[in-house]
């Protein structure tokens, strides 16, 4: 079954890739769309696109390693976004980091050993109004406590 | 069309739709529907109305009533009260800081002394119906640019208006399009800079997901005036709201012929593409942004040659800002006199900035050029809250500095805020007070270009490192004579043999606190204290003698550090304290102070 769905993945990815041929600079949307499929830029996704785009693997790489939304490894079920823009840090976001680090068991960055949460240090999501904020998958929780932060996760 | 006797909005921008304004729309509809007045009354969802403390917010038209902080259970009786009976849900209004209710919009300070231009559809219109964006004039200046003026006379008219990049810069405008008309070339480009990046300003978010049929026009408006006939906006991966209103924005105007072949059939043809961002701060340089849409790394270039001359695709391109644009279609309607009888003898027109930090009405808000931080402070925002003192306002981000209490009454344009050591940067404003430590928001802001940072020149990549491993030392408590001496060498060298912008402007958080508030660091590095009581190595959780022993403070403490009988007085021991504040928190008496 998976590997079926690999097929169908590799196949939707060479047709969108084939479309954005058309275009100047379509490197940048053929990776974001690799990524929205597989989940992640493995070497052998990067391959792929290096071969259909018929560039050199290293400009692929270069590029995958260069922006922070590019992931080399898949991630968690749910991604938990914390903010770390200044208006979330004058708040003490810091607070809410570690406690989210005491509930998951995991570092900033890391994946749960069960790969449901993937907890991740993002730039600024743009909603300081409700500083401090995090955001699960694409729920955004605002003007948090650290106490707030276990039942958010039982949630999910 | 339908005539409505009563127009509800309902805030659809980021902040209000985390706060919940989604649902708070659904149930309106509902309710309307039960009430049977659905044929008297519309839900309109609007971009952001800018006062973002107070969400969810929903004003009631005509009475321009401002219900703050709804909640799903008040929707009923926003409908059986206010709706069919006229009767306006006093305990929902809009409350001041003195606790007055507010009955309408216009009355509250947050509103009274702003100027919206760049902002002005924002909360007003539904930004994803382009007739409500065309009933406000919307592409009219379009019209008028097409049909009536040359590309050189549009070009006067930006001249003169004084406009000057709102992205940070601060370079005119219209001089910028004047290069790029003057080049001799069948190929150029428009592009729009919507990678709001600084951490803390959302200004450039709000109008795209507010109004961005006025971003679109003006990128019309520029590439007729330059000669280029396809565009591109570079905006953030991180802003979904604003990417999709775009996306049904684009397709709008193409579908009223507003984009693409032959524009009000006058052979003008205009054709717009977005492209998504992928989480790097150094793509808001220009020079970086075109590396990125062309599929490189996101690096900037030396300059000369500007884009101007040789940019994306090694075409000439203009790049602006977001909030550039959307003052564009409003100079030409109105006028460029119109535009510079507003502001500063060198800064023109208004600014949008995004309020945040210790604040009360964190939120946006624009304000004519020349207004002081402490009327947007004291007067607009409200003032600190929790009865703490204000300590500093941090202008332009990681590029910026920190403005102290002694410059407050500075009028704000570009040149003074460069001249007292900041900057003005994208727009972001962040207030602190006496609780945050000026030594480590430098740190903060130093780790944020270190992993920002491309990695193309030495200067960025290995000097702000050794800066910020010097700032860690310091807040560590392990800070040397000299260090002060020693961030002060690497900054200026850094500023001056730096690439790009980033670089160049990466010392200024470090450098601008050291000018107002050197006694922090020599506190820090001489005294091992932490004046702000922030640094947690230089801090001691101390009880008190208010303590009555109810032991709540032994309960929470992870390491089992605090002693102590009940109904006697506790005592922590700082071997074992980890300086979590756990305990802190947990006391209801005061009676644990931090020192």
């Amino acid at each position: 079954m998976i590997q079926v769905d690999q097929k169908l993945m590799r196949e939707e990815l060479i047709s969108f890739i084939e479309e954005q041929k058309k275009k100047k600079g379509p490197l940048m949307p053929v990776m974001q769309k690799a990524q929205e499929l597989f989940g992640a830029l493995t070497i052998d996704v990067q391959e792929l696109i290096a071969s259909e785009l018929d560039i050199p693997m290293s400009d692929v790489y270069g590029v995958a390693t260069f922006y922070s939304q590019f992931s080399l490894e898949p991630k968690g079920e749910h991604i938990v976004s914390v903010c770390m823009g200044t208006a979330c840090y004058v708040k003490n976001i810091e607070k809410i980091m570690d406690k989210l680090v005491d509930v998951l068991g995991v570092e900033p960055g890391e994946t749960t050993p069960d790969n449901k949460f993937t907890l991740e240090p993002t730039r600024c999501l743009g909603c300081c109004g409700l500083a401090p904020v995090i955001m699960v998958d694409d729920q955004v929780y605002g003007r948090l406590a650290p106490s707030d932060v276990a039942g958010i996760i039982v949630g999910y | 069309m339908d005539i409505y006797r009563s127009h509800v909005l309902v805030c659809g921008g980021t902040s209000c739709n985390a706060a919940g304004s989604p649902k708070i729309f659904e149930k309106l509809n509902v309710e309307i529907k039960k009430a049977g007045l659905e044929k008297e009354v519309k839900v309109v969802k609007t971009g952001c109305f800018g006062l973002c403390e107070a969400g969810p917010i929903v004003i009631v038209y005509p009475e321009g009533s401002f219900y703050s902080k709804v909640a799903d259970k008040d929707v009923q009786e926003i409908v059986s009260e206010h709706l069919k009976h006229s009767r306006i849900v006093d305990r929902l209004l809009f409350k001041d800081a003195d606790a007055n209710i507010i009955t309408s919009l216009d009355d509250i300070g947050f509103y009274k002394m702003q100027e919206r231009i760049a902002l002005r559809n924002c909360g007003i219109i539904d930004p994803e119906k382009i007739d409500e964006y065309i009933a406000f004039d919307g592409y009219k200046a379009l019209g008028q640019c097409l049909t009536q003026l040359k590309p050189q006379q549009i070009l006067d008219v930006i001249k003169d208006s004084g406009l000057r990049g709102r992205g940070g810069g601060g370079f005119p405008t219209g001089l910028k399009w004047q290069f790029a008309k003057d080049e001799d070339s069948a190929q150029k480009y428009v592009i729009c800079n919507a990678d709001e990046g600084d951490p803390g300003a959302f200004m450039d978010r709000s109008v795209l997901e507010g109004d961005p049929h006025a971003v679109l026009e003006a990128m019309a408006i520029s590439g007729y005036a330059i000669g280029a006939d396809m565009g591109y906006i570079y905006v953030r991966a991180e802003y979904p709201i604003a990417v999709q209103r775009l996306e049904i924005a684009i397709e709008q105007a193409k579908e009223y012929g507003l984009l693409g072949k032959n524009i009000f059939d006058t052979g003008f043809d205009f054709d717009l593409e977005i492209r998504l961002g992928a989480g790097a701060f150094v793509c808001g340089e220009e020079m970086a942004l075109i590396s990125s849409i062309e599929g490189f790394r996101g690096e900037p270039k030396p300059k000369p040659p500007f884009p101007a001359q040789k940019g994306l695709f090694n075409k000439p391109t203009i790049i602006n800002n977001v909030e550039t644009l959307a003052n564009i279609p409003q100079i030409v309607l109105n006028g460029a006199e119109w535009f510079s009888s507003m502001g500063t003898e060198t800064s023109k027109g208004t600014k949008v900035f995004a309020l945040g930090g210790k604040i009360v009405n964190t939120g946006l808000l624009e304000i004519p050029m020349g207004t002081t931080l402490r009327e947007i402070i004291y007067d607009i925002g409200g003032g600190i809250p929790d009865g703490k003192q204000f300590k500093a306002a941090q202008t332009g981000g990681p590029s910026g500095g920190c403005i102290p209490d002694e410059h407050l009454d500075t009028p704000i344009d570009y040149d003074s805020l460069l001249s007292i050591g900041s900057m003005m940067g994208s727009g972001g404003l962040i207030v602190m007070d006496e609780d945050n430590c000026m030594v480590d928001v430098a740190r903060f802001f130093l780790d944020f270009t270190v992993d920002e940072s491309c990695g193309k020149c030495p200067p960025c990549r290995i000097g702000t490192k050794r800066m910020l491993e010097i700032l860690e030392r310091i807040v560590a408590g392990q800070g040397v004579q000299g260090d002060i001496e020693k961030l002060e060498r690497l900054g200026k060298n850094i500023s001056i043999s730096s690439l790009c912008g980033l670089g160049k402007s990466a010392p200024n958080p470090v450098m601008s606190t050291l000018k107002y508030f050197r006694d922090e660091y020599e506190a820090h590095i001489n005294g091992k204290k932490c004046p702000a009581g922030h640094c947690k190595a230089l801090l001691n959780y101390i009880i008190n003698d208010k303590c009555i022993g109810c032991g709540a403070c032994k309960q929470v403490c992870p390491t089992d550090a605090i002693s102590g009988d009940k109904k006697e007085a506790h005592l922590i021991n700082q071997n074992d304290c980890i300086k979590c504040g756990a305990c802190m928190d947990k006391c209801k008496f005061a009676a644990i102070d931090k020192k």
